[in-house]
């Protein structure tokens, strides 16, 4: 059955508090999920007092603060710290997000920041992305045709059929969406999820892609494509704005249409 | 027949693709998926129409509303409300037990009992209205 509470070991306990400095104006709490694999320990949330006038805007530029100022052994992914990359993907006040798009003056209060929800926890804001990354390369998200590319050029498209991949190319696959879809959080080992569906839909709307059949035949299962409920959530969260659910939907109407 | 799914000692030697591809596609679930849209569509004027139809019906005498469902269009909008609800309940149910039980055992025996209760309550319902409007 569905679990409503955290196993034992998983309950979080109350952490450290770290103050701020003396003589800091503008203080922020930052409430930070804390695990380590290696001290046996349940996970905490530890308070990290930070003086925004001493710190950028965005809600990484707080977290790079506290791991060079405060705390070394917080742990967590980030990299192009412009919405690029996808790696500082988490939970922050409730919500997925890239911790680099999200201001932290659009916050209210203490900034709650978690990992993506309902995955295995590698450590502190670290998710483990094994499966998800099994899913997406089970899709098989290269172009894939039987017919040889001209010798001298590359495989054309039309304008009007580029402008079918626009709002699918856009994604950084930062799992946002998945790990925010009630679905994907009861059924992930056999729900693909909005982000790998998004990247499914986006070859089978490539005009250059000639194995749309058989990717609709992978598709077409009660638990691959169809545990999708139309929540919404994954295009609710999105930081790049895109609409998983849309491309969803567009997969299973072309799976009518070849039926009726 | 072995179980491929929840082996754990297996599990953890499979790659993540491995245990990802599973057992595969089922190749079904388009038309469920369809029937399932049409019925939830078609529920809403056939609703309305039975919520108006029992209203103009209040006070009626068993014989009058028997007479009522004589008539060939009440008779059909009838049996084709019936239809479309215990085939929507039935998916519904279906759905909400595939999302949330996961063991295999419980989740066999409910999802045999939805389909046994469903087209019994369906058939018993079909049965009566045909005593009735035949």
């Amino acid at each position: 059955m569905a679990e409503f509470q955290l196993p034992r070991n998983s309950r979080i306990g109350t952490g450290k508090t770290y103050k701020a400095p003396a003589g800091a104006k503008r203080v922020r709490a930052f409430n930070i999920y804390r695990w380590s694999p290696d001290d046996g320990q349940n996970p905490r949330m530890d308070t990290f007092e930070v003086d925004l006038d001493a710190c950028g805007p965005m809600v990484l530029d707080a977290l790079i603060k506290i791991k060079n100022e405060i705390d070394p052994t917080l742990t967590f992914r980030r990299s192009c710290r412009e919405g690029i990359c996808g790696s500082c993907a988490m939970n922050i006040d409730g919500s997925n997000t890239l911790a680099c798009l999200k201001p932290i003056d659009e916050v209210k209060g203490a900034v709650r920041i978690n990992p993506l929800p309902h995955m295995p926890v590698v450590k502190d804001l670290v998710p483990d992305l094994t499966q998800i990354y099994a899913q997406y390369r089970s899709i098989e998200p290269w172009l894939q045709a039987d017919s040889p590319p001209p010798p001298d050029a590359e495989r054309l498209q039309s304008k009007e059929e580029r402008a079918q991949l626009d709002g699918l190319w856009e994604c950084i696959l930062c799992f946002c969406c998945s790990t925010a879809c009630p679905s994907y959080w009861w059924n992930g080992d056999r729900y693909l999820g909005p982000a790998v569906l998004l990247q499914a839909y986006r070859w089978i709307a490539d005009s250059r892609d000639e194995r749309t059949g058989e990717r609709l035949d992978a598709l077409e299962d009660p638990f691959k494509l169809y545990r999708c409920h139309t929540i919404m959530n994954c295009t609710d969260v999105c930081p790049k704005g895109l609409n998983p659910a849309k491309a969803i939907g567009a997969i299973k109407q072309l799976m009518v249409e070849r039926v009726a | 027949m072995s179980d491929t799914r929840n082996a754990p000692h297996v599990d953890m030697l499979r790659s993540p693709l491995g245990r990802v591809r599973g057992l595969g596609s089922a190749h079904r679930g388009a038309v469920t998926w369809w029937g399932h849209m049409l019925t939830s569509i078609s529920l809403v004027p056939l609703t309305l129409w039975f919520i108006w139809s029992m209203v103009g019906l209040v006070g009626a005498s068993r014989e009058e509303v028997a007479l009522w469902l004589t008539r060939p269009v009440p008779l059909a909008l009838m049996l084709l409300l019936l239809v479309a609800t215990f085939y929507h309940m039935k998916h519904g149910l279906e759905t909400v037990v595939e999302d949330y039980v996961h063991a295999a055992a419980p989740k066999f025996a409910l999802l045999l009992a939805i389909k046994g209760i469903s087209i019994l309550l369906g058939l018993l319902c079909i049965i009566s209205v045909l005593r009735l409007g035949l």
